[in-house]
């Protein structure tokens, strides 16, 4: 089976996000003063032949673990979808 | 006559200043493409400066992964140096030879100036030549150099006194912005606990020669060139 899976990545909640700020900086300049909280991370998508949906999540986390987030700086979340 | 590996990943473009930095204070210095799998014998290593692999991912984390880089642990788990500059030391936290990561700068912008530092720890290999508190003038030039980490690992740096060198605060004799980065406790470059694994953001290889101004980063080649290993290092070449 191929499962097509989004992971999200995140910098983590309690560091500083000059991204996420001047974007948020961008958008009330642009008039969205309502825009609050904003924060950049990054959207990885890819396909995983497993045997099945917990397998295929399974080896995601680790890619994680591995090499797509960093533990030190980033949390991620993981979505699986069968192909 | 002690043997440096330059480690050149594609995209690395300090390589050949490092190399100069290393053969000028009488070493044998040469270059290991990312792909080797042998340092040839090195005492010691040099993670050299720039875009590894374009930064992609986040800075250093392909290059972690490179063939050389399992020749470079098991270098530093025998107590092998290893000196990270800037890329490389980007590389060396990935790789969690050094605790911590290297983030986007805080104030986004790619920056490129002198900047005045304070050698912390002078027992290390490569600050030796140094004494404790000296000031130094080095440039830096990144865009990812914010250090972070773990509330408990930066009380353990401080504790252990790992802090190699710190941005110096402003002050009258040291105009250059402080901390140009955003990073933890000014903190510029750490060590391992040992003491032989190093990663530092300033580039002292710019500054190495007194053609290129005051070389307040010769230092950090002296200090390197006056290692010796020990005779329980196991250093066989293997071409």
């Amino acid at each position: 089976m191929s499962y097509r899976v989004h992971v999200r990545v995140m910098p983590r909640a309690s560091l500083l996000d000059p991204q996420g700020q001047a974007v948020e900086h961008a958008l009330s300049a642009l008039g969205f003063g309502e825009a609050g909280g904003v924060r950049v991370g990054r959207a990885i998508e890819l396909e995983v032949a497993a045997a099945s949906q917990a397998e295929a999540e399974a080896r995601v986390r680790q890619m994680c673990d591995k090499l797509l987030a960093n533990p030190v700086t980033e949390d991620y979340l993981l979505q699986v979808e069968g192909a | 006559m002690l043997n440096v590996a330059v480690v050149r990943f594609p995209g690395s473009n300090c390589d050949f200043d490092s190399l100069r930095a290393a053969e000028q204070v009488g070493t044998n210095a040469y270059l290991v493409w990312h792909r080797d799998a042998s340092l040839r014998g090195a005492d010691v290593v040099i993670l050299p400066g720039g875009f590894s692999y374009g930064d992609y991912l986040r800075s250093g984390a392909i290059a972690r992964f490179s063939p050389i880089m399992q020749a470079v642990q098991r270098h530093a788990a025998e107590g092998g140096p290893v000196l990270g500059i800037c890329n490389g030391f980007q590389i060396l936290c990935e790789a969690h030879l050094l605790p911590g990561a290297l983030m986007r700068n805080a104030g986004l912008s790619f920056v490129s100036k002198p900047v005045d530092v304070v050698v912390e720890r002078a027992d290390t290999v490569f600050t030796s030549a140094y004494a404790e508190g000296a000031r130094l003038r080095l440039p830096v030039a990144h865009g990812d150099g914010r250090f972070v980490a773990a509330e408990d690992t930066l009380r353990m740096l401080e504790a252990e006194g790992r802090v190699v060198l710190r941005y110096e605060p402003a002050s009258e004799a040291s105009p250059f912005q402080p901390n140009p980065n955003g990073s933890a406790n000014h903190i510029a470059g750490i060590s391992n606990a040992a003491g032989t694994v190093v990663g530092i953001m300033p580039h002292p290889e710019r500054v190495a020669e007194s053609l290129l101004g005051a070389p307040d980063g010769l230092g950090f080649f002296t200090s390197l060139a006056a290692w010796e290993p020990r005779a329980s290092t196991p250093n066989v070449p293997s071409r």
